[in-house]
């Protein structure tokens, strides 16, 4: 069974129906009592990172998740998600997680004089780094992914990236350190192969629909 | 590479998607949840939704059919239209949402744009704007509201950088002049703001062939297109305007 992390934090609607889809067992809830037996766990979210760091500590859902890290069961971030489970962000100067030793950072500020827009907003392709994951089974290097973010992942040890995007400079947007992953993408919004991904992390095997 | 997006917009009307031309005569086009997936299945960038009636009718998103848009594709969706207040935005993205497209709202009251960004992410909050040509006006258009009924005092380009400022992280650029006129975009107000904004504007209002993608993509400096009549016509496919859009070297997802 695969618990989804609710923490008021949008998106999780999006992400559970992508389970939906493809006939996945699944348990969502804002009670970490609720997902201690799950096999692993997907940590999503959309949002302002200080928000959603209140929301965890709130629901006990920060150490939750450190003890979940630590057992060496799956877990997958998604997007804010991704971010939150480095050390800082420089949103709202945050203190995270610390999951994956990083700092979370914005964009420059010169980005739109050079034509480069934040949000990065849209579909993007991805280039694999430190021979991929086991995620990316059955979706070739170049595929297009939906981003939607502001701050990117800078983690401190270049060998946990498995693969960047190309905007401005290779972005971050997959890393992976033993049992936890994260996407800094949108699985759950990038069509067939995003629901591969999440096939490949679920173990539901096959082609999705 | 960042891919130039093509979005295809659906009005819906009572449950229905219905296209005008310049903002009237609006005529039944057919069920939004089958159009998006017909579209998603056509390989389309993402879809916004827009309750045309809503402002109008003073009436809450529609959130029955965002859950069933939701449950049948994967890939963003935006929903406009009787999205007032941070309840309504907040309804609208868990309903399944990724963005919600903030219009007349935003306009009556810019504190949405700033407390919508506060609590979800600017990239959540999307603001609709409906421009028309007026020389008296400093960048030549007007802003509209209540679906274009409406006049404001405000200059086009001036509410876009204040919106930017208050929190919208991305501009959906709809000219009512050109709107369902399949003449092509409005070139030069969305070149005026793609230039002076930082946040992605996504052109809208004219589209009748790939060749005014094209132009709209490149001279008019946008980062998507919106299109409606162009598919729902069924003279073009998603593949087949995407298809002549690569062959130009624009950057798209095939």
């Amino acid at each position: 069974m695969t618990g989804i992390v609710d923490y008021n934090a949008g998106n999780i609607r999006s992400v559970e129906l992508a389970l939906i889809s493809l006939g996945v067992p699944y348990r969502i809830s804002r009670n970490p009592a609720d997902l201690e037996d799950a096999d692993r766990l997907i940590f999503p979210g959309v949002g302002e990172a200080k928000f959603a760091m209140r929301e965890l500590k709130k629901s006990g859902f920060d150490v939750f998740i450190r003890d979940w890290a630590a057992s060496g069961k799956p877990l997958l971030g998604v997007c804010l998600g991704s971010q939150i489970i480095l050390d800082h962000s420089e949103e709202g100067d945050t203190d995270c997680l610390g999951l994956i030793s990083g700092t979370v950072r914005r964009f420059p500020t010169d980005f739109p004089a050079r034509g480069l827009k934040v949000p990065h907003m849209g579909w993007n392709n991805i280039t694999f780094h430190n021979g991929g994951s086991s995620l990316f089974t059955g979706v070739p290097e170049g595929t297009n992914f939906y981003f939607v973010h502001s701050y990117y992942l800078d983690p401190a040890d270049s060998i946990v990236i498995t693969a960047t995007a190309d905007y401005g400079f290779p972005v971050p947007c997959a890393i992976k350190k033993g049992n936890i992953e994260a996407f800094q993408f949108h699985p759950e919004k990038s069509g067939e192969y995003g629901l591969r991904l999440l096939a490949n992390f679920t173990g539901a095997g096959g082609t999705p629909c | 590479m960042l891919k130039k997006r093509i979005i295809i917009c659906l009005d819906v009307k009572d449950g229905r998607t219905t296209k005008g031309v310049k903002f009237l005569d609006n005529v039944d086009v057919g069920d939004p949840v089958v159009m998006a997936e017909e579209y998603y299945r056509q390989g389309v960038d993402e879809l916004v939704f827009y309750d045309i009636m809503a402002s109008a009718r003073d009436r809450g998103p529609t959130l029955d059919l965002i859950r069933r848009v939701a449950e049948t594709i994967h890939i963003p969706f935006c929903v406009g239209g009787g999205i007032a207040t941070v309840e309504d935005i907040r309804n609208t993205i868990l309903a399944g949402a990724e963005k919600v497209s903030l219009n007349s709202p935003a306009v009556r009251n810019p504190g949405l744009l700033t407390k919508g960004a506060a609590i979800f992410g600017n990239q959540c909050i999307v603001l609709g704007m409906d421009v028309k040509r007026d020389i008296a006006m400093p960048s030549g258009y007007r802003v509209f509201i209540n679906g274009g009924r409406v006049e404001t005092e405000r200059d086009a380009l001036e509410w876009a950088l204040e919106a930017e400022k208050l929190g919208a992280g991305e501009i959906v650029l709809n000219a009512m002049d050109t709107d369902g006129t399949r003449d092509g975009y409005e070139i030069p107000i969305t070149k005026l703001i793609s230039e002076h904004v930082g946040i992605p504007v996504i052109a809208s209002g004219g589209a009748g062939t790939p060749d005014h993608l094209a132009t709209v993509l490149t001279e008019g400096k946008a980062d998507a297109a919106l299109i409606a009549s162009m598919v729902h016509s069924g003279d073009y496919t998603v593949g087949s305007i995407k298809k002549i859009l690569a062959s130009k070297g624009i950057p798209v997802r095939l």
